[in-house]
């Protein structure tokens, strides 16, 4: 029925008004889902906010880097959390390629660097800087680092360059990698018992600030080319001495046939823009609240209408 | 699978001697490696082969010049029209027919009453008891996006299964040609499927459906091809002499003769799709499976558990049901048309009240997350004091094992020469089975060699070597623990049972809180795994030696030590290399799913693989895994096979 409604509403537009006022298709507008929760809450409340529109919304589950392909491709719509650290290089992959589009950028920005729970401060005082971080290795020593300290990365398809990081500062840790974000997870709570010095990879914004306070460590300040040019950074020699940006875009990007098919659900996605604190806030609901992310973002949107009913007009 | 017979008698000097050859020629390369060049250490840069680069561009050719994608793309719009009914029905995707959600009460009462059908009561309550289970713990719409998965891609493969079972069957070529496809598609790791789909189909419920489709069918392919073989020429006689036609023949005759293989085939394709659940929600298989995984990426193992819980439940529900109908015998009752029906009858009634309950109350349609029981908090808390309490013993074992165990070993590994393994592997072929055994061994080892993967490969023979032995170390006595008795053996095997059906994802968050991100984490959770199959098999083992010759034994004085050692244990020795062979299987299975722990092997690459769809790299990664797999394999059958016959005749 719905869909007959849809085919005639289609035809008539056409017929009649296409250049004027084009209507949405019936067809749903595909959002893909990841694995973490902040994420998951902003495509419900963004897909609440388009089936509050008329449109019709479905979602599903796919890994976060092999996203773009499918949205090239035209089998998911668009992506609301494209992150410069995580997922810049296959976006960038995928707008070379074509079918995809950027489409906006949100206020929030992320940061991806070392960071450690606040329990460490007790065993390293001189945190957050990386000097006294370093002075500290030994305290952070497993058995199977020996007698340097060890930084527990994400997974290596990451490609974050800690070794390379550790090398060109001199520091006396090795790079242990973890194969997923929930590895890391797990090593936090395990630290957290007995108040553990850890230091790991971490990034902003995500659920883990709420659950475990902490702080990122003070590196030398980026600068465009620190990771190419060996002049730049502090140590004249070396690539890669210095932190991670500590402003990393967050991007909307969707399918380039979006504004054709559904260009009133476009137009919206063109003005989502979400903050950090939102963002954080998202997530808590589900990783602290332990709320499902549908109910979540209905709950969301309840509170903050002020926010999102404007992207709507 | 690769049967050759015994070479006779008097070549067995020589192959001994052959053998010996071999292995000290490798232990010369071993002694000698400091002097050793550069390109006998590992092979040259130049004999390294561009497998992955090959592979890529055929699947390009086929891709864009062949129009596969053209095919696959109308194969899986099937599939996935298929998939929006169930969907409709199950869970109530706004699709075609527009009917759905079918309310959990008429679900629960149906499989209720089809557990009745089955297996009697106590199957009825075992399946509806699930599906309320379900219901009650707020899992349902999960636990339905999966089953509307799963049913549509039972069926596929076990249609799939029987047209591909009967061409091996009718065609010896066509059997020639499946058989090495059907031993490499059973070894491949899973992720090595994946990657090809999501090129080929995308992602999503579809690509989900298609991928445990894939990997259910081989099972199929092999039952009815046993089956279809194993049907009696008698049988096969009275039917051509009543005057059936080929096609009757096929279908009245020889399929219905074959009917208990072939509903052992089914079986076998439903538990291959529940393993696959959690698996494909890497690439968009809706329900339970993207559930546990988003859990666990919050740490929620509680909640987890629940997830694992049903999945167990499902598994086993839909296993006994598939293995209650293959032994049932179709029956051809009597009696009046109400009598006959009775079941139909009754089970109609159940799906009314169903409902009416569910129109009466929204809670017997869908009991929302807010309603819903959960058991996550004392899961949690007896998690936390599990750790807290083995915490000094496994920061202990941790160091133990790290700094004395485990780095030397690896290192060891690491440090042999490519050339060295390559021989001895060689050799030990021709100890257990002459030219052929060597050549096979070699054709499975030096494509790895060449693929310029043999540092990973080496790191996961070492945790697989590490952790099979474990394994032995623990799942024997256990296995001796549990053979003691009939009830005693029943109940292990359940345990077995459910270990072997439990997302493996969720051991992996406690494992890392126990002992960090490192190898003896990895190790753990591996072994976790490879001890299921030796458990089991060492309880089949001694279970199934014939009682007669415990007796005489226990009649020549022996006491029960000595009846284990000298009487039970050699009789077993065939069936536990069975286990040991299967948990070598499991093992490697499990390392790659331990990348996301944090390792430095194959798994590590597969992982990289799938997230920039590299087909070509993945497929190479799943054939060196493969690889090991059949070589262990075709060695410990082989010398299983020979000790069998030795055994038999001494």
């Amino acid at each position: 029925m719905q869909k007959l409604t849809g085919l005639l509403l289609g035809a008539a537009t056409l017929a009649l008004a296409a250049p004027v006022l084009a209507e949405d298709s019936s067809d749903p507008i595909i959002i893909p889902t990841h694995n973490w929760s902040s994420q998951i809450v902003m495509s419900n409340v963004v897909g609440q906010m388009f089936e509050g529109m008329g449109n019709s919304v479905e979602y599903v589950s796919t890994d976060s880097q092999a996203v773009y392909e499918a949205i090239r491709l035209g089998d998911a719509t668009l992506e609301l959390e494209v992150w410069e650290g995580a997922f810049g290089k296959s976006f960038n992959a995928a707008l070379e390629k074509g079918g995809i589009e950027d489409v906006a950028t949100h206020q929030a920005i992320t940061r991806e660097d070392w960071w450690y729970p606040m329990w460490t401060k007790e065993a390293c005082p001189g945190l957050p800087d990386w000097q006294a971080l370093n002075d500290c290795a030994a305290k952070f020593a497993t058995p199977e680092t020996g007698e340097k300290g060890r930084f527990l990365g994400g997974p290596v398809d990451w490609l974050k360059h800690d070794a390379e990081k550790v090398d060109a500062l001199g520091m006396n840790f090795t790079v242990v990698n973890a194969g997923s974000a929930a590895a890391l997870w797990a090593e936090i709570a395990a630290a957290e018992k007995d108040k553990t010095p850890i230091v790991v990879f971490n990034w902003t914004p995500n659920f883990a600030e709420a659950v475990w306070p902490g702080e990122f460590v003070n590196f030398p300040a980026w600068e465009a080319g620190c990771d190419t040019d060996p002049a730049k950074g502090p140590i004249p020699d070396k690539t890669f001495d210095c932190g991670n940006p500590a402003n990393g875009y967050l991007k909307i990007a969707a399918w380039d046939g979006m504004k054709d098919k559904w260009p009133k659900a476009y137009a919206a996605l063109q003005k989502v823009n979400f903050t950090n604190a939102q963002i954080a806030e998202m997530a808590k609901l589900v990783d602290v609240d332990g709320m499902e992310p549908e109910d979540a973002a209905a709950e969301w949107m309840q509170a903050n209408e002020a926010v999102w009913k404007p992207w709507t007009e | 699978m690769m049967t050759a017979t015994l070479p006779p008698p008097p070549l067995r000097l020589d192959q001994k001697r052959i053998a010996l050859a071999f292995l000290l020629a490798a232990l010369v390369l071993v002694i000698f490696r400091p002097a050793l060049p550069a390109g006998l250490i590992r092979l040259p840069e130049g004999l390294i082969l561009p497998f992955a680069d090959w592979i890529n561009a055929t699947f390009a050719f086929a891709r864009d010049e062949l129009g596969l994608m053209t095919v696959t793309r109308a194969f899986s719009d099937m599939v996935e029209a298929c998939l929006d009914v169930t969907a409709n029905l199950l869970y109530g995707k706004s699709r075609w027919p527009y009917v759905g959600p079918i309310p959990w009460a008429v679900i629960a009462a149906t499989a209720g009453m089809a557990g009745y059908a089955l297996g009697g009561a106590r199957l009825a309550l075992l399946a509806g008891g699930t599906f309320v289970w379900i219901a009650v713990m707020g899992q349902w719409k999960w636990a339905m996006e999966t089953l509307s998965v799963i049913v549509v891609a039972v069926p596929f493969s076990v249609v799939f299964g029987l047209l591909m079972g009967t061409l091996a069957w009718r065609s010896r070529l066509a059997e020639r040609i499946l058989n090495p496809i059907l031993n490499i598609a059973q070894s491949l790791p899973h992720f090595a499927y994946m990657i090809p789909v999501v090129v080929f189909i995308g992602v999503g419920p579809k690509a989900g459906a298609i991928v445990t489709i894939i990997f259910s069918v081989p099972p199929m392919i092999r039952m009815t091809l046993l089956g279809l073989r194993g049907v009696s020429p008698e049988i096969i006689e009275s039917g051509k002499m009543s005057g059936t036609t080929r096609l009757q023949l096929m279908t009245r005759v020889r399929l219905p003769a074959a009917r208990t293989e072939i509903l052992i085939g089914v079986n076998q394709v439903i538990m291959q799709s529940l393993a696959m659940v959690v698996l494909a929600s890497f690439i968009g298989m809706p329900g339970l499976g993207q559930k546990l995984l988003q859990l666990l990426q919050a740490l929620k193992i509680g909640l987890s558990v629940e997830i694992g819980i049903t999945i167990v439940l499902l598994a086993i529900v839909l296993d006994r049901m598939s293995k209650a109908w293959a032994v049932k015998q179709p029956e051809h009752a009597t009696g009046p048309w109400l009598y006959r029906h009775r079941l139909l009858l009754i089970w109609l009634g159940l799906v009314a009240l169903g409902f009416v309950l569910a129109w009466v109350h929204p809670y017997f349609s869908e009991v929302g997350r807010k309603q819903a029981l959960s058991m996550a908090e004392p899961v949690d808390a007896a998690v936390g004091v599990l750790i807290e309490m083995i915490s000094p013993v496994t920061d202990w074992l941790r160091w133990f094992l790290i700094t004395w165990v485990l780095i030397p070993l690896r290192d060891a590994f690491l440090w042999l020469p490519t050339t060295a393994v390559l021989l001895a592997l060689a050799g030990i072929g021709w100890r257990v089975g002459g030219l052929r055994s060597a050549l096979v061994c070699l054709a499975f080892a030096l494509p790895i060699a060449l693929s310029g993967w043999w540092d990973r490969a080496m790191i996961t023979v070492y945790t697989v070597f590490v952790s099979v032995a474990l394994a032995l170390i623990l799942g024997v006595p256990l296995g001796l623990l549990g053979a003691v008795n009939e009830a005693r053996s029943r109940r292990f095997l359940l345990v077995c049972d459910t270990f072997q059906t439990f997302p493996s994802f969720i051991y992996l968050i406690p494992v890392i809180m126990l002992f960090g991100v490192n190898d003896v984490a990895v190790i753990a959770a591996v072994v976790v795994f490879a001890t299921v199959p030796i458990v089991r098999y060492t309880i089949e083992g001694l279970r199934g030696i014939p009682p007669e010759i415990v007796e005489s034994a226990q009649m020549s004085g022996a006491s029960p030590m000595q009846l284990l050692r000298h009487v039970k244990l050699p009789l077993a020795v065939p069936t536990l290399v069975v286990g040991a062979n299967q948990s070598i299987m499991f093992s490697l299975f499990m390392v790659i799913i331990a990348a996301f722990i944090g390792t430095q092997d194959l798994g590590q690459e597969m992982q990289r693989a799938l997230s920039s769809t590299d087909v070509g790299k993945g497929l190479v990664l799943g054939f060196a895994v493969a690889f090991m797999g059949l070589l262990a394999d075709h060695l410990l059958l082989k010398w299983a096979h020979g000790r069998g016959v030795a055994l038999r005749s001494s």
